[in-house]
């Protein structure tokens, strides 16, 4: 079977010379969910744009379920639904009218039991009637699930679904991209939280200044990233490790008053107790101690100095 | 062709008129009223016939292309501009719609509202002054060319427009001082011959002129030349359309 979406050497250069996208290489498969991580700026929005017909690509090709999207437009765009970052909605219409509205545009018939379908999945159908703008932000957000659902779309584009949504609307949300996947949508969402991909993810791609630096199977990922460290602030510098602790995955800092020791916090036993332990053993003092995860804008950096 | 899609917005755009009747209908007809008042009750009366015609009766050709051209205008950028401005634009760009399917909703719910506004403010005119119609028929095709080709103008100027300034600069700054100039309030043959000459470059003489003779089967100029103009300037129109959306011109990036 054809991968649902499959990228190949795709470009993209802005008209003031910005060089958003280069050489992404992607296939998605058919009913995943596919997390596309990175941060703001790195080309997730410009690459989902160029998918689903917004922005221009510059080259390269793009075929949704094996339709060119720029010479097979309508049967490639048939297939996709997609959920902008932003809150573009109309403000007079109603709930009612708008979704129908987008299934008309998708060149769908009228079929008034779907959309009832969608928006009581989306907890909209007491608010069939209102005018958009009467809503709240989380509603707006609904509304625009649904009018990208409105279609039967067989891949669903989220954009940053759950940027600066409360926490019961990303459980909805996330909830409601299981049920999807369940249904066979193929879903691609992009967002710059970790915890966000590894919730619902099956797999993962790290996108940085327009290069898609991998791409990995959830599980895969999450333990090449799970690393936390924990740095020891001195009482005394040290020249080196000790020996007597050259067992431990310890390092120091170049003017010796920080050991660091890094472990895994999938682990069942993290080896903090033994550290603190030994250390008093050797005599070895600190005045003090943090523990901090590694952020994603260090994990990204970590992954293109691996990559180059 | 994506026929539900183009009835998707073309219901849309003529929600829109219903929601917006005030400002839509009622305050071109109040205007056209008010120069029908001033020009052809009161002015006019003061006035000798033009051509056999009585100068209140004269203007009717000219005041209805007034209001129909900046009508036509007004409802087609407006309605392409808002999803822009608004940003709900990328549903039309991501949806699988050809450009000739965007333009034949937009554009033709815009030339909708302002060929029912023409026809409305037609019959306003019956409360001022008396007139009769010639050719029933052409006066139709005129109005609905006309609305059609200046509603493809006015979709235009809303793709090429990035403010409100804009969107509103283009009807008040050019098309108004065409439509005055171009004798909606005289004939052209009352101007000197060196300004005659000069409005013949005033594509709005030809669409005037067209739909008086449809009236009153008198025109400035040729009536085939009038349609022929109007039509070439729909075609042109179309033309760079169609160029607007093959690169994506101010709608895709």
């Amino acid at each position: 079977m054809h991968p649902d979406i499959s990228v190949k050497n795709l470009y993209k250069t802005y008209a003031s010379g910005h060089q958003a996208l280069k050489d992404i290489n992607l296939d998605i498969r058919r009913g995943e969910i596919f997390a596309l991580l990175g941060p703001n700026g790195a080309g997730k929005t410009t690459l989902i744009s160029i998918i689903c017909g917004i922005v221009n690509h510059t080259s390269g090709t793009v075929l949704a379920d094996g339709h060119n999207i720029a010479s097979d437009y309508r049967a490639a765009r048939t297939k996709i639904g997609l959920v902008p970052q932003e809150l573009n909605t109309d403000a007079f219409e109603t709930v009612w009218d708008t979704v129908s509205f987008s299934r008309g545009l998708f060149g769908k018939a009228p079929n008034p039991a779907h959309i009832e379908k969608v928006l009581k999945s989306l907890s909209l159908w007491d608010k069939r009637d209102s005018r958009i703008m009467a809503l709240s932000g989380g509603m707006k957000r609904r509304v625009m699930i649904a009018k990208a659902l409105s279609h039967e779309p067989q891949i669903l584009f989220l954009d940053e679904p759950t940027a600066g949504v409360d926490v019961e609307l990303r459980r909805d949300m996330w909830e409601l991209v299981r049920r999807l996947r369940e249904n066979g949508v193929t879903i691609i969402l992009t967002t710059h939280y970790i915890e966000e991909a590894e919730e619902m993810a099956d797999r993962i791609g790290v996108i940085s200044q327009g290069e898609l630096i991998l791409v990995e199977d959830k599980h895969t990922l999450m333990q090449q990233l799970g690393k936390k460290e924990l740095r020891l602030h001195l009482q005394a510098p040290l020249e080196s490790v000790p020996d007597s602790l050259s067992d431990l995955q310890l390092e120091l800092s170049d003017d010796g008053t920080e050991l660091v020791y890094t472990f895994d916090t999938s682990e069942e036993r993290t080896g903090i107790a033994t550290l603190l332990r030994r250390l008093a053993e050797q005599g070895v003092d600190f005045k003090d101690l943090r523990t901090r995860e590694s952020s994603l804008e260090e994990i990204f950096v970590n992954l293109v100095k691996a990559k180059v | 062709m994506n026929v539900y899609g183009i009835r998707a917005i073309y219901k849309f755009e003529m929600a829109r008129m219903w929601r917006t009747l005030m400002q839509s209908v009622l305050s071109p007809v109040i205007s056209t009223s008010l120069y029908f008042v001033v020009f052809g009750s009161a002015i006019g009366s003061r006035m000798g016939d033009i051509d056999g015609v009585s100068y209140g009766a004269f203007i009717i050709p000219g005041l209805i292309m007034l209001s129909l051209l900046m009508q036509s205008i007004s409802n087609a950028s407006f309605g392409i501009y808002m999803p822009k401005f608004s940003g709900t634009i990328y549903e039309v760009l991501s949806a699988p719609v050809s450009f000739v399917e965007v333009v034949i909703g937009y554009v033709g719910a815009a030339a909708t509202k302002s060929t029912i506004l023409g026809l409305i403010i037609l019959l306003t005119a019956r409360l001022f002054v008396d007139y009769s119609i010639d050719h029933p028929v052409w006066m139709f095709l005129f109005l609905v060319l006309t609305a059609i080709t200046f509603s493809l103008f006015g979709f235009i100027i809303g793709i090429w427009a990035d403010t409100f300034e804009k969107l509103q600069i283009v009807p008040l700054m050019i098309v108004t001082p065409l439509v005055f100039l171009g004798g909606t309030f005289y004939s052209i043959s009352m101007l000197p011959p060196i300004w005659q000459t000069i409005t013949l470059f005033n594509p709005v003489v030809y669409l005037i002129s067209g739909f008086r003779w449809a009236f009153y089967g008198i025109s400035d100029v040729n009536v085939l030349l009038c349609a022929g103009m109007t039509f070439l300037f729909m075609v042109i129109c179309l033309v760079i359309i169609a160029m607007i959306f093959k690169t994506g011109y101010r709608l895709r990036s």
